[in-house]
């Protein structure tokens, strides 16, 4: 019985976030207005550098790529109730196993290294997700503090594993790079519109992992289970659902669906594996999934729009000098901060304008015997 | 309208002249939608039992958390002492000399009862010399009033009981004159609970008053001097306890003459279907709540657990389901043994024949945000009736959802809606609709009318019968003696995690009161 | 490794702790209150920046500690709006400040100063300056005891003496006072508290600006104690070593101490242990040094050495409602 009213559902699925992302710019605005540079200049290069030009697109592309991964990572945790803020330090790690395998497999061919690199970035992603899932089920460690802590584990063992074992000769903490007949092919080779970007044929992976994880959650009884447990573990418990297999299984779904990131970053794009390469892709990840409501159609959205973001920070950087690319992760972190944590801001505003409407269809389920 | 709401706060309690310690007058109050107290008016005595019964839902809590500041009324206006005072929060209602002792307890687990006395009253910077004061004061409290507790005991090493003391005591020490208590006795034994009557009887003859708030009508008789009776948001009226019986208030309290009696004809009962021999259970810290207990459920029967809430029938009741590992002992189904491995054995017992009803259909029953037709295949969701392997089929369960909702008169008759909007019978409905509409054998149901309005109430009786009339196992688990008593054919009696005996439905007040507080009327007292 | 050298190695664990341990107690405000912050790593960043830019810009150390508290404290009322009145979510609420933080230093760096996101460096007159203990010269001459005094306990900036005089006075506020016997309840029953008529928000402002507080104090040090001028990212992590500190000392104040002091000599022996052959094991990589206050937090948690039980309350908003 909350005094809350409720909204229609496309107030609280479209408006709202559609105003707290537009306060992100606004203040944003602010920011470089604070510099003394002009706002609509900085948010015109932005949107142009991300949407004007073919090559525009196909690196928003690419980058919406990464965030859908990591997205849908964080996504599919929260159905299960958990918050898996390890994506960056599980997509480190799938990493390695991406390049290992590629780079075993890239004088063959590039289907193989596809493949390869793609199931060896899911186990090992979902590996490094799976010990805090296991030690949440078991031990009792909240996965939030634990995925932390994994995060800055990952950087350690990948300094250590780039600095001292896979390192190419003469190279400084990175591997060597994928051979040519290794190489995923780009979409450029086929579409002349994204010339000189790098959106490769992971993109379709990312359609993939959408539809997915939308029929995962949806339309399949482990789904349910899923959610269930997210919902209300003790109704879990009761319905005979094992907390402990659906938490590891979320967690390895969770990391595994990071892990791909490797693929359409290291593989696909870098073609080799360089210190840092996830670069907070992981946590950007968080935003993502939160905008998106966890639900796939919205994580695209989101995704487009943080692509969109990093890509026109970039040019950003070519069009104004003066206004640092870092405009990008302020906005980012105030839509975060506004979507994820400050939700409610524009709740009582819009209860009010929204109330009446309510009033004249009210649900025919709510009774005047609750329980008090 | 005399105005003098500033200075009230400043007024010593007694110094004003009203014998009325309380009046309220057309209080309202509303949750969004849902009218939970609707135009009240309530006088209270100085230096009186006051008792406030109704049902659970008729706004008791809500009316007494306005009186102590934690809600504010939307309109209507508070006397205290004859002062016309605007109770702002909590703090003001204290300063005004009212302290209330809340259904559940508020208190800090890993503090002292020291600590927890002075939260809030600590008067000075430093803790070490308010605590001393506080001592002397509690020792002084303690002696007066009868109210024995250690003041350095952590409250987690604490009995109910003694809690409750330690809130009694924390109203106390604030300088309470009116003390507002909430369901008091709902965690009690009938021993415990006598001893809180003593002590509010000496409380009111050292000059207290005191407001109890409860749906039990034994307590309100044996402890209030005048009642109010209220009913769905709405104060039905105030009567003089020695003019009342039971049966007035009962009916005042439903509106209606009340069905004491179930129609059922006597039970057949078949085989053992349910088994349980020797069973030991602990809760989540170690702590025994079921102790060695054996009985079994034969087809065509319906035995009934009476007993006090927290003997360890909610931990019995998760054993049985497979929610729980037991300690030691076994639970059979039709003979065969449950294996307690992993921690998904209520879908094996489930399997096994076993159809469970929740004592806490919010917590346990449903997932509320799920829609109703989600919460229709809640632990049958691996069947195949609902999509062939992996996959869900959404239009095969919504189907079936429909067919049940047509069977149990689910309202509303939309699937699709969550069910965190329909009203406590319709989830109830759902629930028993899901765990009824199947091939079953035994059906184990908790505290099956629990908030639950009273048509519903007859409806899910009714359906327990029938059920048993089919020749199914039932073991119905209720903290509402009246129930138990209604449905049953046998019923046994927990106490501290064991079964005192077994009575029959029609045993005397007296053999249940006995056995309830842990003494088997058999073996005489 | 001989006397002199166990004591040089301790001295600069004692520097390399103490913004650990600032932020350790900042984070212990904020938990004990009942609200989760992992955003300790973004307060301390700005702080830092603040510290350094106000500092190079006026030429006065003091107000940049004034600046680094007062960004500090700010970001540290944002969180407090997001988790006390709108009822976030604080988890995420503590993620867009450490991001907030990464981009506005290095966004307002470059703009301002134009050295690639740092600030220019500061004069030893900008910075704060070493203390010296009285006779601190003479006595070191003393074996031991004298080295001890002279590297050890004198020679500090005085933030550094505030960091260590922060723990019992924190102590000392948590366990005696009637503020810190509030503190306490709110982070385990908040309701315990409404009840009685005491207000759970403006309890928890009150330790989140704390927090603040403390925050930007760890912040300046790092940039105008311990080093002399900020660069992008300069808090590296340490925010987040300080929050496996806070559960490795289970939320109580001497143990942070003790386990900040414990990270301290890790990050210290880094660079001493490295090419170092231990019998029996061999090479230690620098890196497993690195990652073991995460490791050893994990282990802790799991519950397989002791229990780190957090307060009851922690990362719940607190609905008055039924």
């Amino acid at each position: 019985m909350s005094a809350r009213q409720p909204l229609p559902n496309w107030v609280t699925i479209v408006l709202m976030p559609a105003l707290n992302v537009l306060l992100a710019f606004i203040i944003g605005g602010l920011a470089v207005a604070m510099i003394g540079e002009n706002p609509l200049d900085a948010m015109w290069a932005l949107f142009y550098g991300a949407f004007g030009t073919g090559m525009g697109w196909g690196f928003t592309l690419h980058y919406a790529t990464n965030f859908i991964f990591t997205g849908l990572a964080v996504a599919v945790a929260y159905h299960a109730g958990m918050f898996n803020i390890g994506g960056e330090g599980q997509a480190y790690v799938a990493g390695l196993g991406a390049i290992v395998v590629a780079l075993w497999l890239d004088q063959t061919h590039w289907t193989l290294v596809l493949l390869g690199s793609t199931a060896a970035a899911m186990v090992m992603g979902a590996l490094w997700a799976i010990i805090p899932g296991w030690l949440q089920a078991k031990r009792g460690s909240h996965v939030v503090i634990t995925t932390i802590m994994f995060n800055f584990i990952a950087s350690a063992f990948m300094g250590y594993m780039l600095v001292q074992v896979i390192t190419a000769p003469g190279a400084n903490a990175e591997t060597r790079t994928i051979a040519e007949p290794g190489r995923l092919p780009l979409m450029s080779d086929w579409f002349d519109a994204f010339q000189y970007s790098p959106l490769n044929i992971t993109f379709f992976f990312g359609i993939l992992a959408l539809i997915f994880t939308y029929v995962l959650i949806w339309r399949t009884k482990l789904g349910y289970k899923i959610r269930t447990l997210g919902a209300n573990p003790e109704a879990a418990r009761y319905a005979g659902i094992s907390a402990v297999a659906v938490i590891i299984i979320a967690m390895a779904i969770s990391g595994a669906l990071a892990g791909l990131m490797a693929v359409n970053e290291a593989v696909g794009v870098q073609k080799r594996l360089v210190v840092g390469y996830v670069a907070g892709v992981g946590f950007v990840g968080i935003a993502v999934a939160f905008m998106g409501r966890s639900h796939p159609v919205g994580i695209a959205l989101a995704a487009l729009l943080f692509g969109a973001l990093y890509q026109g920070g970039q040019e950003l950087a070519f069009e104004l000098p003066a206004v640092p690319s870092e405009l990008v992760l302020i906005i980012q972190a105030l839509v975060i901060l506004f979507t994820g944590a400050m939700g409610e801001m524009f709740h009582p505003v819009l209860e009010r304008i929204f109330a009446k409407k309510i009033e004249a269809a009210p649900e025919e389920a709510t009774t005047s015997t609750g329980e008090a | 309208m005399v105005e003098n709401q500033t200075s009230s706060a400043q007024q010593p309690a007694k110094a004003a002249g009203s014998a009325h310690a309380i009046d309220l007058k057309k209080v309202s109050k509303a949750f969004g939608p849902v009218q939970a107290n609707k135009d009240i008016d309530l006088t209270v005595k100085r230096n009186s039992i006051h008792g406030i019964v109704g049902e659970n839902g008729a706004g008791k809590s809500t009316l007494m958390s306005i009186l102590y500041g934690f809600y504010t009324a939307d309109s209507g206006e508070i006397w205290v002492n004859g002062q016309l005072v605007k109770i702002k929060d909590s703090s003001h209602a204290l300063e005004l000399g009212i302290g209330m002792v809340h259904q559940h307890f508020m208190l800090v687990e890993n503090f002292t009862v020291l600590e927890n006395i002075i939260l809030g009253a600590e008067g000075e910077f430093l803790l070490d010399s308010s605590k001393a004061k506080a001592r002397d004061e509690l020792t002084r409290l303690a002696k007066d009033y009868g109210l024995d507790v250690d003041p350095d005991a952590l409250i987690e090493d604490l009995s109910v009981g003694q809690e409750q003391r330690v809130e009694i005591l924390k109203a106390l020490y604030r300088g309470a004159d009116v003390l507002i208590l909430d369901e008091p006795t709902g965690v009690l034994t009938p021993t415990e609970a006598d001893q809180l009557f003593r002590i509010l009887e000496q409380l009111r003859d050292e000059g207290k008053t005191i407001i109890l708030i409860t749906h039990k009508l034994r307590e309100i008789m044996a402890v209030t001097d005048t009642v109010s009776v209220m009913r769905q948001g709405e104060m039905v009226g105030t009567i003089a306890t020695a003019d009342t019986s039971p049966e007035q208030l009962a009916e005042m309290m439903v509106g209606r003459r009340v069905l004491l009696r179930v129609d059922k004809t006597p039970a057949k009962p078949g085989d053992v279907v349910l088994e349980v021999k020797n069973l030991s259970v602990t809760d989540e810290i170690g702590v025994p709540r079921v102790k060695d207990v054996s009985f079994n459920v034969k087809a065509g029967e319906i035995v009934g657990i009476a007993g006090v809430a927290g003997n360890g029938q909610s931990q019995l009741l998760r054993a049985i389901s497979g929610m729980e590992a037991p300690l030691l002992g076994d639970v059979r189904i039709n003979g065969e043994l449950v294996r307690f491995e992993g921690d998904d054995s209520a879908a094996k017992v489930r399997e096994m024949g076993l159809a469970h009803v929740p004592e806490d259909r919010l917590k346990m029953g449903l997932v509320t945000q799920f829609q109703e037709w989600e919460n229709s295949l809640l632990g049958y969701h691996d069947s195949e009736k609902y999509g062939s392997g992996p996959f869900l089929s959404v239009k095969d369960a919504i189907a079936d959802a429909e067919k049940r909702i047509e069977m149990f008169d689910i309202r509303p008759r939309n699937p699709r809606l969550k069910t965190a909007n329909f009203s406590g019978g319709n989830q109830q409905k759902v629930v028993l609709a899901r765990e009824m509409d199947r091939e079953l054998d035994v059906l184990v149901v908790g505290q099956p009318t629990r908030g639950v309005d009273i048509g519903a109430i007859e409806f899910i009786h009714k359906q327990i019968i029938e059920l048993r009339d089919q020749g199914k196992a039932v073991l119905l688990v209720s903290v509402e003696l009246d129930e138990i008593r209604a449905l049953s054919d046998r019923v046994l009696v927990m106490f501290d995690g064991e079964i005192v005996t077994e009575l029959a439905p029609d045993a005397t007040e007296r053999d249940f009161g006995l056995s309830m507080a842990g003494v088997d009327p058999k073996e005489g007292a | 490794m001989d006397a002199t050298d166990i004591i040089l190695l301790l001295d600069s664990s004692v520097r390399l702790a103490v913004p650990l341990l600032l932020a350790c107690l900042a984070g212990l405000y904020s938990e004990r209150s009942g609200i989760v912050d992992i955003g300790l790593e973004g307060k301390m960043l700005g702080a830092a920046f603040a510290a350094a830019a106000t500092a190079a810009v006026t030429g006065n150390v003091w107000l940049g500690l004034l600046a680094a508290m007062a960004v500090s404290t700010f970001m540290s009322m944002i969180h407090a709006l997001a988790s006390i009145n709108f009822r976030g979510n604080q988890i995420i609420s503590g993620v867009a400040l450490n991001f907030l933080a990464a981009g506005f230093t290095v966004f307002l760096g470059h703009a301002w100063f134009r050295r690639g996101g740092t600030t220019p460096n500061l004069r030893p007159d900008e910075r704060f300056s070493t203390i010296d203990l009285p006779f601190a010269q003479e006595f070191g001459q003393v074996p031991i005891i004298g080295e001890i005094y002279e590297q050890l306990l004198s020679g500090h900036s005085i933030i550094v003496y505030f960091a260590f005089l922060a723990v019992p006075v924190t102590a000392f506020v948590l366990f005696r006072t009637r503020f810190g016997l509030r503190l306490r309840a709110v982070g385990e029953n908040p309701k315990a508290l409404d009840t009685a008529g005491m207000s759970v928000s403006l309890l928890r402002y009150q330790a989140l600006i704390i927090t603040g507080l403390l925050c930007g104090v760890a912040g300046a040090y790092l940039s105008t104690a311990q080093g002399a001028n900020f660069s992008e990212n300069m808090t590296s992590g340490r925010g987040f070593i300080a929050l496996a500190a806070l559960i490795f000392a289970k939320w109580r104040p001497w143990q942070a101490m003790w386990t900040c002091l414990l990270f301290g000599v890790l990050s210290a022996s880094q660079i001493r242990l490295q090419g170092v052959e231990f019998p029996m094991i061999g090479e230690v990589p620098v890196q497993f040094i690195q990652a073991l206050p995460y490791i050893l937090t994990v282990v802790l948690l799991a519950g397989f050495i002791g229990r780190a039980k957090a307060p009851k309350a922690i990362g719940q908003p607190y609905v008055k409602e039924r």
